[in-house]
């Protein structure tokens, strides 16, 4: 049998332990790798622009202070800390857009 | 006043309604490399077949200074033409009067013209070329989409509804040729959208282009929506008719019978395209020209998708809807994006009277969390809905693997298949065999000495056992185990006798099917 040409190179998948020789699409490849979920990471629920930012790195908060105002749709929404504990990191900066997602805040 | 002056009188009406928008915005319009509304009509319809209808419809805005403007045909040309020789309904917005805004006027020429297809029972034409809702009119324009988007859904199955975006379709506008049959697109003319990159970036921070966002290419290939992608105007208006020589007038009608013609076999010949090993890719539309007359295949949503081919081709003439995995994309498997695209192509062809051939080699559907949390469940479940439903004649060919669910998905004989026809090389099992082997035999491999060898023997067991067409023939499940050379004898005829099928489903307001 004479081997065709494609428009993509033949890669490899796996489907129940066999590997068949494909193509892979575009949107296949570019999928988000799952990622647990971790309480001590903050992510941005929703697209926007960060308008304050209440507190520092090293600083002890408890459940429901303030962090930050995240703006989308127009609304400023109050991101409050989920738990009493210690700021580890902040990933924002004011008036820069953050994407979903997006890491915001770490927690020690 | 003589009859020749109220002629003249006439003629001069219709000069300044002719204008559209004017040379300037013509200009415009054709700078971006668009035709205008009435030379893209003129160019899809058959020669001299156009009749044009609510020429003199004015606008019916009276705020914001809008009373003392004229805006000719309000912005959409409607009438009736032919193609192929069959009247069509057909309307197209015109962006050089007021950006083709969709004012209460404008839209009660569109809905009348819809209106009018129903009642003749002939197919309707879309071409969208709109800045969207006439602001300046309000509520109006809000039910003029309304009362569009109810007619779509009257007309969903009853007349083919075909949508062409050549220009802007955004906002609530694009939510008509969502509810349509057929979307066709080209590139860098067509943008769909629901909320555009302005709002985007407003509301949410986001940056992206509209080309990004929305263009032809996203609408093709990502998103779906678009169901035939072309380079250029000339080509989405040829596309249009090739289609159009496909499908029937409306519900009660069948396709026009052409000519039969033999494939061309010297460039088909499966033993030169189709690989035996199951693990090796092939590319299945080569497949089905194999089977076609003149070995001629239209193919549907060709860059979405594309681990499931769809469109149609002609066997002895008359229309046939394909339906087959590809090898060569994603191994042929089952997943959201291929599920839905299939899903609604079968409901189609079950509509207007379409058989359906489903040629099947697929390893099952798709593993991963991207899937599961997709909905790959009620997704894939539409594939089986649809098969299920569907009472124009089934017949399925299953060429190589047909493993685990999308075995039963695609179209088997529990899904009321009226033939099953296997290949010699078919392989009908729970799974392939280095899964099904690994499980079954989990504990002897673990216990044995030499794992890996015992785990080789046992897959060849089972590969022996299992890994064939004559398990499930035993159980009848399969019709014929055919030689595919005689692939094309054997669909012919099943074809053939079932012209007549009639199969009864229960009485019911409608189904529920897994939207």
């Amino acid at each position: 049998m004479k081997q065709p040409k494609y428009s993509k190179k033949l890669e490899s998948i796996n489907i129940d332990m066999t590997e068949y020789r494909t193509m892979l699409t575009t949107k296949f490849k570019e999928r988000k790798p799952y990622e647990k979920h971790n309480p001590k990471k903050l992510k941005a629920f929703i697209p926007g622009t960060i308008r304050r930012v209440y507190v520092e790195e090293k600083q002890k908060v408890k459940k429901g202070d303030r962090l930050l105002v995240l703006e989308a749709m127009k609304m400023r929404n109050y991101i409050r800390a989920p738990f009493n504990g210690t700021i580890k990191q902040i990933h924002v900066e004011i008036s820069k857009p953050v994407y979903k997602d997006q890491l915001l805040i770490e927690f020690e | 006043m003589s009859l020749k002056s109220k002629t003249s009188d006439l003629k001069k009406r219709m000069q300044g309604a002719l204008q559209g928008g004017g040379d300037q915005a013509i200009q415009k319009q054709v700078a971006m490399g668009k035709m205008t509304a009435r030379e893209r009509i003129i160019a899809l319809l058959d020669k001299n077949s156009f009749h044009e209808y609510d020429l003199f419809v004015e606008h019916a805005g009276k705020d914001f200074n809008m009373d003392k403007k004229y805006l000719p045909g309000d912005g959409v040309i409607s009438g009736i033409g032919t193609i192929g020789g069959h009247p069509v309904c057909i309307y197209a917005q015109d962006f050089t009067v007021a950006g083709g805004s969709l004012g209460y006027m404008h839209a009660k020429k569109i809905t009348k013209i819809m209106d009018h297809a129903m009642k003749l029972k002939v197919p309707i034409i879309g071409i969208n070329d709109s800045g969207g809702a006439r602001i300046q009119e309000g509520v109006n324009s809000l039910a003029g989409y309304g009362e569009i988007f109810y007619r779509n859904t009257q007309a969903s199955g009853v007349i083919p509804q075909i949508s062409v975006i050549l220009g802007p379709c955004a906002g609530g506008a694009v939510y008509s040729p969502a509810l349509t049959d057929f979307v066709f697109v080209v590139d860098k003319i067509s943008k769909m959208f629901i909320t555009g990159p302005e709002v985007i970036r407003t509301v949410l921070g986001e940056e992206i282009s509209m080309e990004d966002l929305g263009g032809a290419k996203v609408q093709a290939e990502k998103s779906g929506n678009a169901h035939f992608y072309a380079a250029s105007e000339q080509e989405a208006i040829d596309q249009i008719k090739d289609l159009m020589s496909y499908i029937p007038w409306n519900n009660k009608k069948t396709a026009d019978k052409f000519p039969k013609k033999p494939p061309i076999s010297k460039d088909y010949k499966i033993d030169e395209i189709f690989p035996t090993n199951p693990k090796q890719p092939y590319d299945v539309r080569s497949i089905i020209r194999s089977m076609t007359d003149d070995s001629r295949f239209l193919e549907i949503h060709e860059r979405f998708a594309a681990n499931i081919v769809i469109g149609f081709g002609r066997m002895n003439g008359d229309t046939v809807g394909y339906v087959a995995n590809q090898p060569l994309v994603l191994a042929g498997v089952l997943d959201v994006d291929s599920s839905d695209k299939a899903g609604r192509f079968i409901r189609f062809c079950d509509s207007f009277n379409i058989p359906l051939v489903t040629l099947v080699d697929l390893p099952g559907y798709l593993p991963g969390v991207d899937q599961e949390h997709a909905g790959v469940i009620r997704h894939g479940a539409k594939i089986l809905y649809s098969y299920s439903e569907a009472t124009v004649p089934k017949i399925t060919v299953i060429l190589r693997k047909a493993y685990g669910g999308g075995y039963i998905a695609m179209c088997s004989s529990h899904l009321r298949a009226d033939f099953v026809f296997a290949w010699p090389t078919a392989e009908i099992a729970v799974m392939g065999p280095e899964g099904a082997a690994n499980i079954i035999f989990r504990k002897e491999i673990k216990q044995a000495e030499d794992p890996d060898m015992v785990r080789k023997q046992k897959i060849q067991e089972y590969k022996k056992k299992f890994a064939n067409p004559y398990v499930a023939a035993a159980f009848g499940y399969v019709d014929a185990v055919i030689e595919p050379v005689e692939t094309r004898k054997f669909v012919n005829h099943a074809l053939e006798i079932s012209r007549d099928k009639s199969e009864v489903r229960p009485e019911k307001k409608h189904g529920i099917p897994p939207f």
